[in-house]
């Protein structure tokens, strides 16, 4: 079988910076966590049991009009490397890849669609997470996709659904619709205004949550926050993601209005913290992937705000995904202390900047 | 101010709604809030679960005589979730019905799913009549948000579930 993981572009259609508002949400996913009726949940699983769903999922999605020329990966049978860089491009979840483990769960594996942007994770904490994976702000069009997903997955595998608590699931955080729907949003302008603490609290009492770069437990990196749907019972599926949609749109004018007084108030600063973020990044000779991450974001809100003409989010995107260390590693061909991951890394954004980025400010040479 | 469901007790929940751009506020009190399913979602923040569980403490998933033998399926002890935060297998949701109702109110602020219904592989005809009604309503709310996209892929689940009767 051709190696998916070796194209380079594998699973990554979400980075094309194609969606709306681009520029500040870099992806919106929806999630639906399933599991088969006459099984045990994951943690109560023999591994014999956990293969033997495997199995059977792999049989549904070769009857899935959206799946059935998707890839399909065993993660047992991945090397580490191979399971980092599907965790590093957001395919995957930790737990599925099992980084700071032994190893990944028996049985978990991942189907993704090749033209589809969607994909299932199996045997992650429910037997199946259904999730399709967009670029920009669109959630309408990602759950419908899901959903889609669904109705064909459900129609051949039979699911755990009780009449009052809709699709059961291992944590009851997740029953009902087992719906987690989430955009990943760039919020400078409101960090940079400190105006960001005010806008998690109003998020967490309308009954969202945020979460950073890579889900749940992780730490907020380039001021990327996940923003998600905290209750999945009492709603209705087109509820809330309308309810999300509405709020993300709230703080996208508040991003918006916090930029025009950044630049109202302080224009020299923003200029100048943009263009020094540049500048390391075009020419410094070793970076951590947390000071590129922060550099980034000055570059991002700079791109978004045509200070910086000429650089596109595209770009940038990649940036944040092939500046990783595991990608960096598959690029070198071989393993990577820090200090050498560093300077490949220093090395990969200057070439990349000098193809795809290399403009001046105005008024310069 | 007195509750506007039963107009006795003091109002202590003020629920505020938005449907179609209206903003309506109920207010009511702590029995018929709790009778409506509409006690308010805990404030979980971003606390895990077990965290979740250990901060209601005990006074909150009443040990019941239940627990003596698990649940029938999986053999998992209502201790056990306590601590883990997971259930074992779909029966549990049966066998712990009662606490995790409790629970879910907490979390979600209700017990009642009201999303999408399920059509098994091979369903019976009344799972297929709750399937169809719930389907109508999405379609329904659909058009009257003008969807028109989503209410053309449900009137097509409609017409497929039809067409296989």
């Amino acid at each position: 079988m051709l190696d998916f993981l070796t194209l380079p572009d594998f699973g990554l259609g979400w980075l094309d910076a194609s969606g709306p508002y681009a520029d500040i949400v870099l992806s919106t996913r929806v999630r639906l966590a399933r599991n088969l009726q006459g099984h045990r949940f994951g943690s109560r699983m023999q591994d014999s049991e956990r293969e033997q769903i495997f199995e059977r999922v792999q049989q549904a999605t070769e009857k899935s009009s959206m799946l059935k020329s998707g890839v399909r990966l065993d993660m047992a049978s991945l090397t580490p490397l191979s399971r980092q860089i599907l965790l590093e491009r957001h395919l995957i979840s930790r737990e599925l890849s099992g980084d700071g483990r032994d190893g990944p769960p028996r049985g978990a594996g991942l189907i993704l669609g090749i033209h589809e942007s969607v994909g299932v994770m199996v045997n992650e904490e429910d037997h199946l997470r259904l999730q399709s994976l967009f670029s920009g702000l669109r959630l309408a069009e990602a759950y419908r996709a899901v959903d889609r997903l669904d109705e064909e997955l459900g129609s051949e595998l039979p699911y755990a659904y009780h009449h009052d608590f809709g699709y059961l699931t291992t944590c009851p955080t997740n029953v009902g619709t087992g719906l987690r729907a989430s955009v990943l949003i760039h919020l400078p302008g409101l960090v940079l205004t400190k105006e960001i603490g005010r806008v998690l609290q109003g998020i967490n009492q309308v009954g969202l949550t945020f979460r950073g770069l890579y889900g749940e437990g992780s730490e907020v990196v380039g001021n990327f926050f996940q923003i998600s749907n905290q209750t999945t019972l009492g709603k209705s599926e087109d509820d809330l993601i309308e309810h999300l949609e509405r709020i993300v749109q709230q703080v996208i004018q508040h991003e918006l209005q916090a930029r025009g007084v950044l630049m109202r108030d302080a224009p020299a600063v923003i200029e100048d913290k943009i263009w020094r973020a540049y500048g390391l990044l075009r020419y410094a000779r070793s970076l951590s992937f947390e000071e590129v991450m922060n550099l980034l974001s000055g570059l991002r809100m700079g791109a978004s705000m045509k200070l910086i003409p000429g650089l596109s989010v595209y770009t940038l995107n990649k940036i944040m995904i092939y500046a990783q260390a595991a990608h960096l590693e598959q690029a070198a061909g071989r393993p990577l202390s820090e200090a050498e991951s560093d300077l490949h890394r220093a090395s990969y954004v200057r070439r990349i900047l000098a193809t795809e980025g290399d403009v001046a400010p105005e008024g310069d040479e | 101010m007195l509750c506007d469901h039963c107009g006795e007790n003091e109002a202590v929940i003020h629920l505020t709604q938005i449907e179609n751009n209206q903003m309506s506020t109920f207010h009511l009190c702590e029995s018929c809030a709790a009778a409506k399913g509409l006690e308010p979602a805990a404030n979980v923040g971003n606390l895990p679960l077990t965290e979740f569980l250990a901060q209601m403490g005990k006074g909150m998933l009443p040990e019941v005589s239940v627990d003596a033998g698990g649940c029938a399926y999986c053999g998992m002890r209502l201790e056990e979730f306590k601590q883990s935060g997971r259930l074992g297998c779909p029966h549990c949701y049966v066998t712990f019905e009662s606490q995790l109702k409790t629970l879910l109110r907490r979390l979600h602020g209700s017990t009642q799913h009201v999303g999408k219904v399920y059509l098994p592989p091979d369903p019976s005809e009344a799972s297929r009549q709750e399937r169809l009604a719930g389907l109508r309503r999405k379609l329904e709310k659909a058009v009257a948000s003008e969807d028109f996209e989503r209410a053309a892929q449900i009137r097509d689940q409609i017409r497929s579930m039809e067409a296989a009767r």
